[in-house]
C-alpha cells in the first residue's frame, strides 16, 4: 500500500518497500540528493531532515513511519526563494569546506534555533552531527549569527 | 552519453549563442606550440578557462578536483587576478578532466594541465600557470581595444574588466569580446602583476559555490545521475587477499529489485591491481534493494595469507625491529662516536596506529560504459589515473572517456586511489548497464588504504654543557611494497621517514634509518602521511630532550635552529628548508599563546613546529587534565605558507586541519585482530564531535615566497604540541597514539 506524506510541501506517495529508509527514497526516487548518506546508522547526521518540524536522521527512518507526516529536506528549507537564516549565516561565515555534511548540519541548526532562539556554546554542543573537515568553530559562529538574523527579522 | 547532463556541451552551446569568448579550436600539443619554460598545453588551453559574455559576466573554469581544500575558489582567483576583472563579475564553473590527442606513446596529453589533488600541490602547481592564463586572456582584450582605437597597446590599462585609454576613454571586456576572440593568443609568457598590484589574491574570498552547498544543489560524486543506472553494493572479503570458498545467492536474488549478482575478478596477490578485495556485487534497482540483497548473501571466505595479522602483535614486532640496524636514509658525522663521548643519552620509543581516511562521503562511482565511450561521475583526487584505469580495463580510447569532477565529500588522500572506480568498471562490464556503486561506511572503513603505522626509536646525545651532539631517528613501520613489490629504498618508505627533517643539518652527528615491518594492509596518503607520522615522534622527543638538557622547550628549538639559513631538503616541499621560517612560526605561536606567563594550577603549554611540504607550521596548546579527561583551553596554530592566495580559505584549512588533528590524536586508530579490521562505523571510529572541538586561533605569517598549499599544513604539529602540553600540565609523557584512555591511568 502506498505511503502518503508531504515532502517539501508537496503531497507525495511511495508504493515501494515500506522499510526503505527515507534517505534512499529521497536520493533514489524523489531526486532530492541534497540529503547525504554518511553512515546508515544515525551516527553522523549527514542525512538529517525535518519530520513535522523536528530534526531526524533519515537513514534510519522507514518510509512507512511517515504516513500523514510532513518532511522537509535541505531543498525545502528556503521559503519563497528566501534563504533560511541558517543558510544565509552559513554563507556569511563561509562555513563549508568539503560541504558534504553541511546539509545535515544546517537542518540540525535550524531545528535547534526553532527550539532555542539564543543558543550558547553548550546548547550548540548538543548537535552531534560529525564533520571530518573540522568546520565546527565556524558552525558555532554561524548558528549565533543566524540567531541574530532571526531576531532582526522578528523585530521588523 | 545518455541521460546525464553534459556540462562541457553546455559550455560550448552557451558560448556560441551568447557571443562569448569562443572555445576556439585548440591544437595538438606538438613542437610548434611549445614555448621555453612553459608547459606546452598552456597556450592552447588559455581560452578554455575563460568565457566573457556581452553582459560583462565572466565565467572562469576551475580545473582541480574540489575536495574541501578550496581550489574551486582559489584557482579561479588566480585567473581573475591577472585577467583584471572584478571578483563580483565572476561565476566559477568546474571543468571536467581533460585530455587531447597527442603524438606520443600514450596518444593523449593533458588539456588543462595538472588536475590531481594531493600533497597540497594544487596551488603551487597553478600559481604561475593560472595567472598566465588570466594574463594571456587580458592581453587579448587589450589588443582588441588597441585595434578598436587604432592606438598602440602601450599606455593602455585595465581595471575591473575594462580597458582604459590614456585619454580616459574606456571599453569593457564585454564590448570587446567578439574582436578579442578573433585574435591569436600570445605565444610567449606575459609579464605578471607585482604583488602590490594584487586586487584579488590575498583578499578574503568566500567559497565560490557556497549557495549551492547550503541549498543542497551542489553535486557530489555520489549524486551523479546517469539514466538507467542500477545500484551496486559489494560484499568484500574481510581478510586481505582472502578468497571465496563458496557462496549462496539464492536469497539475494529473491529480494525484490535485485537484478544481478556479480563476482568481481580476483586481484593479483603479487602485483598492483586496480581493485583491492575479492568481492561479490549485488546489483539492484535502488540502493536499499541492493543493501537488502547483500544482507541475504551467504558467503564463506578463505582467510588467505594475512589471516593471523594482529595490530597488537604488529606493535611489538615494530618496537623489536627498532633494534635492527635498518636501511640508512641519512648519516651525518659519527653517531657512534657521539654516543661514546656523550655526557647524557636520551632515548624513547614512539608508536602510531593505522588510520582510516573516513571521508564523510563514502567511496562511490557512477559509470556508463558503451562500446567506444565511457562516462564516469565520481569524487576523485586522481582523475588522470581513473581515466587510464578505465581505458586499461575496457580498451576504450582515453579521448572518449569523459571523467567529470563533481565536488568531493572530503578526500584527505583517500581518493588518490581509484579502487572503487575499478570495481564499478568490472560491475558495469558484467551487467551491461550503467552502474552506481555505493560503499557503505563499514565498507569504507574496512577497505581503506591506511595511514602507515609503526614505531620510532629516538636517541639524542648531550655533552657536558647540555648541548645536543647527536640525533638518531629510527623508524620500523609498514612500507609501501604491498602489491608494489618492485619498490626499493626511499620509494618504499618515504611516507614514514623524513631523513631531512629538523634537526637534520642542525646537529653534527645525525642518523635516520628505516626497517620494514610487513603487514597485510595497503597504505595511502592520509592528510600528510609523512609529516603527520614524523612530527609526532620528532617534536614529542624534542621536548623530552629539552627537558633532559634542563632547557626551555621553545628556547632549545630556537637555539638548534640557529641563524636563519637554507638547508637542503630532498623530500616533497624541498629543495630548501629555511630554518628562519620555522623559527618564526614557532616564536609566533609561543607569543600568541602567552608562553611563559603564569598559568592556572594544573595547566600546561606545549609547542611543536615542523616543515610541511614546503610550508612551516607550528601549534601551541594550553591544556589541563582532570580525572583523566583532557581539556584544551587554548589552541594556537601559526603557519607560513608563502603568499596566501585566499586568507579566508587558508584560515579554514588550518583551523579544520587542527581539529582533524585533535580528533585523530584523541581517539582514532584502526586495529586488526585475526586478520580482520575491528572498527566498523563512527561509533567505534570516533571523529571529534562539536562538543569537543575548541576554537582555533589561526595566525598566518605573511611572506612573499611563492605559495605552498594549505590542505595538510594544519594537522602534523597538533599531536606533538598536545602531548607536550599534557606533559607540561601533568608530567605524563604520551608516546603512543591515540591518547585514548592513557590519561586515566
Amino acid at each position: 500500500m502506498a505511503v502518503k506524506f508531504s515532502l517539501n510541501s508537496q503531497e507525495t506517495e511511495f508504493a515501494g518497500a515500506a522499510d526503505m529508509p527515507l534517505l534512499w527514497f529521497l536520493r533514489d526516487y524523489a531526486g532530492l540528493t541534497g540529503t547525504k548518506f554518511g553512515c546508515g546508522i544515525a551516527a553522523c547526521g549527514a542525512c538529517t531532515v525535518h519530520v513535522d518540524g523536528k530534526a531526524v536522521r533519515s537513514c534510519v527512518t522507514p518510509i512507512a513511519s511517515l504516513a500523514g507526516k510532513s518532511v522537509t529536506t535541505i531543498e525545502g528549507l528556503e521559503t519563497d526563494g528566501q534563504l533560511h537564516a541558517v543558510q544565509q549565516a552559513w554563507i556569511e561565515e563561509d562555513v563549508p569546506q568539503c560541504g558534504y555534511c553541511q546539509a545535515g548540519q544546517l537542518m540540525a541548526a535550524a531545528d535547534l534555533l526553532a527550539r532555542n532562539n539564543n543558543p550558547d556554546d553548550a546548547s550548540i554542543a548538543g548537535i552531534t552531527n560529525l564533520c571530518r573537515c573540522g568546520t565546527y568553530p565556524r558552525i558555532r559562529r554561524a548558528i549565533k549569527r543566524a540567531a541574530g538574523l532571526l531576531a532582526e527579522s522578528n523585530q521588523s | 552519453m545518455s541521460g546525464a547532463s553534459t556540462r562541457r556541451q553546455f559550455l560550448r552551446v552557451a558560448t556560441s549563442s551568447l557571443g562569448g569568448l569562443m572555445v576556439s579550436g585548440w591544437l595538438p600539443n606538438v613542437g610548434a606550440n611549445q614555448t621555453a619554460g612553459e608547459a606546452p598545453w598552456l597556450r592552447n588551453a588559455v581560452q578554455l578557462f575563460v568565457r566573457v559574455e556581452a553582459d560583462e559576466r565572466v565565467f572562469i573554469g576551475a580545473r582541480g578536483p574540489e575536495i574541501g581544500q578550496g581550489v574551486r575558489t582559489s584557482l579561479p582567483m588566480l585567473i581573475a587576478e591577472e585577467l583584471d576583472v572584478s571578483w563580483d563579475q565572476v561565476t566559477v564553473e568546474q571543468l571536467p578532466y581533460g585530455v587531447v590527442a597527442a603524438d606520443s606513446e600514450a596518444g593523449v596529453d593533458t588539456k588543462y594541465g595538472a588536475q590531481n589533488a594531493g600533497g597540497s600541490t594544487t596551488i603551487p602547481q597553478s600559481w604561475l600557470e593560472m595567472r598566465q592564463v588570466g594574463a594571456r586572456v587580458r592581453d587579448l582584450f587589450v589588443r582588441a581595444a588597441a585595434q578598436t582605437w587604432d592606438v598602440s597597446i602601450d599606455g593602455l590599462k585595465t581595471k575591473s574588466g575594462v580597458v582604459i585609454h590614456p585619454d580616459g576613454r574606456s571599453l569593457s571586456y564585454g564590448k570587446l569580446v567578439t574582436l578579442a576572440n578573433s585574435l591569436p593568443v600570445a605565444e610567449h609568457p606575459l609579464a605578471l602583476k607585482s604583488e602590490d598590484a594584487f586586487q584579488i589574491i590575498g583578499r578574503d574570498t568566500a567559497v565560490a559555490d557556497a549557495r549551492d552547498i547550503v541549498t543542497g544543489r551542489a553535486e557530489y560524486g555520489i549524486d551523479g545521475a546517469i539514466e538507467g543506472r542500477l545500484v551496486a553494493v559489494v560484499e568484500r572479503c574481510p581478510y586481505l587477499d582472502g578468497e571465496i570458498e563458496s557462496y549462496d545467492d539464492s536469497a539475494t536474488l529473491a529480494v525484490a529489485g535485485v537484478r544481478h549478482v556479480v563476482v568481481l575478478p580476483i586481484p593479483s596477490k603479487t602485483e598492483f591491481s586496480e581493485h583491492l578485495a575479492v568481492g561479490i556485487a549485488v546489483v539492484a534497482d535502488d540502493t536499499w534493494a541492493a543493501m537488502q540483497g547483500r544482507k541475504a548473501l551467504k558467503v564463506k571466505w578463505q582467510p588467505g595469507p594475512w589471516a593471523t595479522d594482529d595490530t597488537d602483535k604488529f606493535r611489538d614486532t615494530a618496537h623489536a625491529a627498532l633494534k635492527l640496524d635498518g636501511e640508512v636514509a641519512r648519516a651525518d658525522g659519527d653517531i657512534v662516536a657521539a654516543r661514546a663521548g656523550a655526557d647524557q643519552v636520551v632515548e624513547a620509543e614512539y608508536f602510531q596506529p593505522f588510520l582510516a581516511h573516513s571521508t564523510m562521503e563514502p567511496m562511490n562511482a557512477t559509470i556508463a560504459l558503451e562500446k567506444d565511450s565511457a562516462l564516469l561521475i565520481a569524487s576523485l583526487q586522481s582523475p588522470a589515473a581513473a581515466s587510464r584505469l578505465i581505458s586499461k580495463l575496457t580498451g576504450i580510447n582515453r579521448l572518449n572517456i569523459d571523467v567529470r569532477l563533481p565536488r568531493s565529500g572530503g578526500g584527505f588522500g583517500r581518493r588518490g586511489q581509484n579502487d572503487f572506480v575499478a570495481e564499478a568498471v568490472h560491475i558495469a562490464k558484467a551487467v551491461h548497464k550503467p552502474v552506481k556503486l555505493i560503499w557503505t561506511r563499514e565498507d569504507d572503513l574496512r577497505n581503506d588504504w591506511y595511514r602507515p603505522s609503526g614505531a620510532h626509536g629516538m636517541t639524542a646525545t648531550l655533552d657536558s654543557r647540555k648541548q645536543l651532539t647527536g640525533w638518531t631517528h629510527k623508524v620500523a613501520a609498514t612500507d609501501r611494497r604491498f602489491r608494489i613489490p618492485y619498490l626499493a629504498g626511499r620509494d618504499s618508505w618515504f611516507t614514514c621517514l623524513d631523513a631531512d627533517a629538523f634537526p637534520a643539518g642542525c646537529v653534527s652527528n645525525y642518523l635516520a634509518t628505516f626497517t620494514a615491518v610487513p603487514f597485510g594492509r595497503p597504505l595511502g596518503w592520509w592528510r600528510g602521511p609523512l609529516p603527520t607520522f614524523v612530527a609526532f615522534a620528532n617534536q614529542g622527543f624534542m621536548d623530552e630532550v629539552a627537558h633532559a638538557a634542563g632547557a626551555d622547550p621553545v628556547e632549545f628549538r630556537l637555539r638548534l635552529l640557529g641563524e636563519a639559513r637554507e638547508l637542503k631538503y630532498k623530500g616533497h616541499g624541498g629543495p630548501i628548508f629555511d630554518t628562519g621560517r620555522l623559527a618564526t612560526v614557532l616564536q609566533r605561536a609561543a607569543k600568541n599563546i602567552g608562553y611563559g606567563r603564569a598559568l592556572p594550577v594544573g595547566h600546561g603549554i606545549g609547542v611543536a613546529a615542523h616543515f610541511v611540504f614546503g610550508a612551516y607550521s607550528a601549534h601551541a596548546m594550553e591544556v589541563s587534565v582532570d580525572n583523566g579527561k583532557l581539556k584544551i583551553h587554548r589552541c594556537v596554530c601559526v603557519a607560513d605558507v608563502g603568499t596566501p592566495v585566499n586568507p579566508l580559505g587558508l584560515d579554514a584549512q588550518l583551523s579544520g586541519g587542527t581539529i582533524d588533528g585533535i580528533s585523530t590524536v584523541l581517539n582514532l586508530e584502526v586495529t586488526v585482530k585475526d586478520g580482520k579490521i575491528q572498527q566498523s562505523n563512527f561509533p567505534d571510529y570516533r571523529l571529534l564531535p562539536m562538543a569537543d572541538a575548541p576554537d582555533v586561533e589561526v595566525d598566518v605569517v605573511q611572506t612573499d615566497y611563492a605559495p605552498a598549499g594549505a590542505g595538510e599544513m594544519g594537522t602534523p604539529t597538533v599531536a606533538p604540541a598536545l602531548v607536550n602540553a599534557i606533559f607540561a600540565a601533568t608530567g605524563k609523557r604520551i608516546r603512543r597514539l591515540p591518547i585514548g584512555d592513557q590519561l586515566k591511568t
